[in-house]
């Protein structure tokens, strides 16, 4: 038998109709059914789902700087065991990733690791401040081609700069990826700011200080007729201004997080800073219409926002704790869990969402390619049947914060083939 | 009752038990006794992250008449204020043995935290963290008002309560709005709205922006402490504007009726909030407050490590 | 100087209870406590009378009345609540407190009668002795109790004792007040039978 070379017997790719696919040389060379395996490994998968690997456009994989936390090793393997086969990491880490040297350590580190592809974010801004330009040109010319940026973690408040920014990446087909959220209104900000916040003394971050930004952000790209992607969406009125950007032609492109489609702001009454993300948790209302307008493709993909902290940045009172949530491995199964009742959901419109989309979006032209002849064999074999109790000692991360703990999701990620390699195979990873 | 965080977590049926041990304490240490052997051998720490001698000596003289041994950390030169993370210290703390943490902080849930994230199996009784709640200080005002309008009530029904000035900051303001609503109180929250919470139509209470509407209705009335730094001009205008509007001057007294009551939680701003003169008029139980402090503080004090503490 | 009543009346008897004594056996051991106090102490103008709540307010309520006819005197009746002063307050979840009064008479150089419902360990009338220590200095003080069901654990005695009720420990012993269960009534319970209010 050679190696590197199967035949996944009986899924059904989309969840779709039953066929078997061969996998040569890290293509995806026959489709179709009862087809004999000859020298190929024979992977039974029979009742499995087969879906192109996932790309996520926004993941934290702290390394440089926060090794403690995660690195683009340990990051790689969460990803690939989550059913991603591209990672964009993002900007914000120490060094902040605003020079070709870093952006090239990260992407080299990424294939050295060799479990998924890693691409780099850079920063918009030289040390996320907002101030002057980084190296935009610099980092798209260097080996790790950088065509995302973003300040994520700060916004890029200063609508001059944006503007600059937005106007700056046209000249090799760049995108601005914004965290948006403008920094005077959600000063010390905590929490959802609402009925809640009020009650439990946490300083509200309210919806506007998002929908602002957004509504500035889409006006500005329709004037110098840019691209803008609008990083981890969280209320619904930033999906109405997005509805409505799109409506004008205007080319914008939006995330919603697994957790945001999934957890509401009722959680943070336990005072568990594991609940404490940025953008925060909102309403059961904002929830059922990121909801709808992931289904119906106003916000175009799910991304993580896999934000890894260590122990002791989340055990502690709520004040001092870290922003964020791991997500890697835990995404499909949430997505899953948040979707599964909206009308319009189909295994077919969560590859879009969670591959094909995110591939475009960023670039990455060797992702988030259908299942068909000829195309990469990045593919990931879902269990539909299969829970799985989310146990944060259990998880690739070198963090814990995930707050699925305790949870069952309802679908396992069961096999990974990562450039044609069998890489996970019953959800255990073999490097 | 394990430990008392939030006003929220007490049942009617609590706080009516809660007020009534106050009040037979009262009794008990009003016929003469000063000290009572309650809890002698167990250890109440007060752990104060931020500066009250007020709240702080009530706890104290609170678990000292009781007999318990007190120790106290406060923040300054100690190792809070070297950056000792609130669970290490809560793991000092549960290794030394002590019974019951009263704490005080300025991170809201602090005190929810210390209680259910598995640091430590002590009782822990909020004393303030940050602007969340105060349960204690709604306890003492709930037995003011209790021994002044409704000596021989069970609740508070009838009873219309103004809470006046800056709800959006104020821990004691929250603790009393939800623990006066729950005894049946009609309360009204009066202020600017840069400084109600957004939302505040939900809660059990109605708003008002004019405190000259609102008087001739009250029975009681509890002005908040302004905070200094709230004065630069980004919540109101000026001091003098907002004492204008929502300070409780001689006149305003006398818009009242004739049988209310005026309270502040303290420290008071005399002359912003409060002139002196209504501070130290007939009509004021800010002092009766603060020996309601004392006893509602033994009350609960007994309450949750008086008895077995093996059992929730 | 005390005299045991009657046998028990032999009452309808539940699973595991039986009446040991009726209204009028408890009347009759109150007035006979009444006239043994006003024998015994000479100057009843200078006696307090201070039930032990619960049930030991109620009888000492009916026991100062009681001497008050004798007399032809009011006597002054107070509750003194020793939950505060228990030694055993660690063996069961805080209780309630109860209403503690003091006469306006006070009890410095006073005879002060405690009055309580059943006497079993004595922990109750040390934990009395303690408070009392700290209200005031009382002249003299005594005990007066409805039942005394034996099995003392600290050298204390009543000098009034309604009716002597040897049990064993696996039993458990209820004063019923009219004032409080609407009928006046002793029950000894045994300890697999359901109880209410026992001591």
């Amino acid at each position: 038998m050679s190696l590197n070379s199967y035949l996944i017997v009986g899924s059904r790719p989309y969840g779709e109709q039953v066929c078997d696919i061969r996998i040569t040389n890290g293509l995806i060379s026959e489709i179709g059914s009862g087809l004999e395996p000859g020298d190929h490994q024979v992977v039974k998968a029979h009742d499995l789902i087969s879906l192109p690997s996932f790309v996520d456009l926004h993941t934290h994989l702290r390394e440089p700087g926060r090794e403690d936390a995660e690195t683009i090793a340990s990051g790689s393997r969460a990803a690939t065991l989550g059913g991603f086969s591209a990672v964009f990491a993002m900007a914000n880490t120490t060094p902040v990733a605003d020079t070709a040297g870093v952006v090239e350590q990260v992407w080299r580190i990424g294939r050295e690791t060799g479990l998924v592809d890693v691409f780099p974010i850079g920063a918009v801004s030289v040390g996320l401040h907002g101030e002057a330009l980084a190296e935009l040109g610099a980092m798209a010319a260097s080996a790790a081609k950088v065509t995302v940026f973003s300040d994520d973690g700060n916004c890029v408040s200063d609508p001059l700069l944006m503007r600059r920014a937005l106007e700056y990446v046209k000249t090799f087909d760049g995108v601005i990826a914004q965290h948006a959220q403008d920094p005077r209104l959600t000063q010390g900000a905590q929490m959802n700011e609402g009925e809640l916040s009020g009650i439990l003394g946490l300083t509200g971050w309210p919806a506007v200080a998002e929908e602002a930004i957004i509504a500035r952000d889409v006006l500005l790209t329709s004037h110098v007729d840019s691209r803008l992607h609008v990083c981890h969406v969280s209320t619904s009125g930033s999906v109405a201004i997005i509805r409505w950007a799109k409506e004008m032609g205007i080319r914008v492109t939006a995330e919603v997080t697994p957790h945001h489609l999934l957890l509401t702001e009722d959680l943070v009454s336990s005072f568990d800073p594991v609940y404490k993300v940025n953008p925060p948790l909102r309403s059961r209302a904002d929830t059922l219409a990121l909801r709808e307008a992931l289904a119906d493709g106003t916000l175009d993909i799910v991304a993580t926002d896999h934000a890894p902290h260590p122990h002791e940045s989340k055990d502690c009172e709520w004040d001092s704790a870290a922003f964020g949530m791991l997500g890697l491995e835990t995404a499909l199964g949430v997505v899953v869990a948040a979707m599964a009742e909206t009308p319009g959901w189909s295994w077919r419109t969560l590859s879009e969402r969670m591959s094909t989309v995110p591939a475009k979006i960023g670039r990455a032209l060797n992702h988030g390619r259908p299942l068909a002849v000829g195309e990469p064999a990045h593919i990931v074999l879902v269990n539909p049947q299969k829970t799985r109790e989310v146990v944060p000692s259990q998880l690739a991360s070198l963090s814990g914060n995930t707050p699925y703990a305790g949870m069952t999701l309802p679908v396992s990620v069961t096999d990974v083939f990562f450039n044609g390699v069998h890489q996970v195979r019953g959800g255990e990873l073999h490097e | 009752m394990k430990h008392l965080i939030s006003v929220q977590d007490l049942s009617r049926t609590d706080t009516l038990h809660i007020l009534d041990t106050a009040r037979e304490l009262d009794r008990v240490t009003n016929g003469g006794i000063k000290l009572l052997p309650t809890l002698r051998g167990r250890t109440v720490v007060n752990l104060f992250y931020e500066d009250s001698t007020r709240t702080r000596l009530s706890f104290e003289r609170a678990a000292k008449r009781l007999s318990a041994d007190v120790v106290t950390v406060s923040a300054k030169g100690s190792s809070l204020s070297k950056g000792e993370s609130l669970k290490d210290t809560a793991l000092t703390l549960n290794a030394m043995g002590a019974d019951m943490i009263v704490v005080r902080h300025p991170s809201p849930g602090a005190a929810h935290r210390l209680a259910h994230a598995g640091w430590l199996d002590s009782r822990v009784l909020n004393a303030g963290d940050g602007k969340h709640e105060h349960p204690t200080q709604a306890l003492a005002d709930a037995l003011t008002i209790r021994a002044r309008l409704r000596p021989e009530a069970v609740d508070f029904d009838g009873l219309t309560i103004g809470i006046v000035g800056d709800v959006l900051h104020s821990r004691v303001a929250r603790s009393n709005i939800f623990l006066l609503a729950s005894l049946g109180a009609n309360v009204v929250v009066i202020g600017p709205p840069t400084l109600l919470p957004v939302r505040i139509e939900n809660w059990p209470c109605t708003v008002s922006y004019s405190l000259d509407a609102a008087l001739p209705e009250l029975d009681v009335i509890m002005m908040l402490r302004v905070q200094q730094e709230r004065m630069n001009g980004t919540f109101f205008p000026s001091e003098l504007e907002y004492s204008r509007s929502f300070g409780l001057n001689r006149s305003r007294a006398a818009a009242l009726p004739t049988h209310a009551i005026v309270m502040h939680p303290g420290p008071m701003n005399r002359g912003v909030e409060i002139t002196a003169e209504v501070a130290d008029g007939t009509r004021s139980v800010i002092t009766e407050q603060v020996a309601n402090g004392l006893k509602v503080r033994m009350a609960i004090m007994y309450l949750l490590i008086g008895g077995d503490v093996s059992v929730a | 100087m005390t005299q045991p009543l009657n046998t028990a009346s032999s009452g309808p008897s539940r699973t595991g209870s039986r009446i040991v004594a009726d209204p009028d056996d408890i009347s009759r051991a109150l007035r006979r406590l009444a006239h043994q106090v006003v024998e015994n102490v000479k100057d009843v103008t200078n006696l307090v009378i201070l039930g032990i709540p619960t049930r030991g307010v109620p009888l000492a309520q009916r026991l100062a009345k009681n001497i008050g006819e004798i007399e032809g005197v009011a006597v002054p009746v107070g509750s003194l609540d020793v939950t505060l002063f228990r030694d055993d307050l660690r063996m069961r979840p805080s209780k309630a407190l109860e209403q503690t009064l003091i006469p306006d008479v006070g009890f410095d150089d006073k005879i002060v009668i405690l009055v309580d419902d059943v006497l079993f360990s004595g922990r109750t009338i040390r934990a009395a002795l303690d408070a009392l220590n700290e209200y005031g200095r009382p002249a003299v003080v005594q005990l007066a109790v409805l039942v005394d069901r034996g099995h003392r654990e600290l050298p204390i005695r009543a000098d009034y004792v309604g009716k002597n009720l040897p049990t064993s420990l696996s039993e458990n012993v209820s004063v019923h007040l009219s004032e409080i269960d609407s009928i006046d009534q002793v029950v000894i319970h045994s300890a697999n039978a359901s109880t209410e209010g026992t001591a």
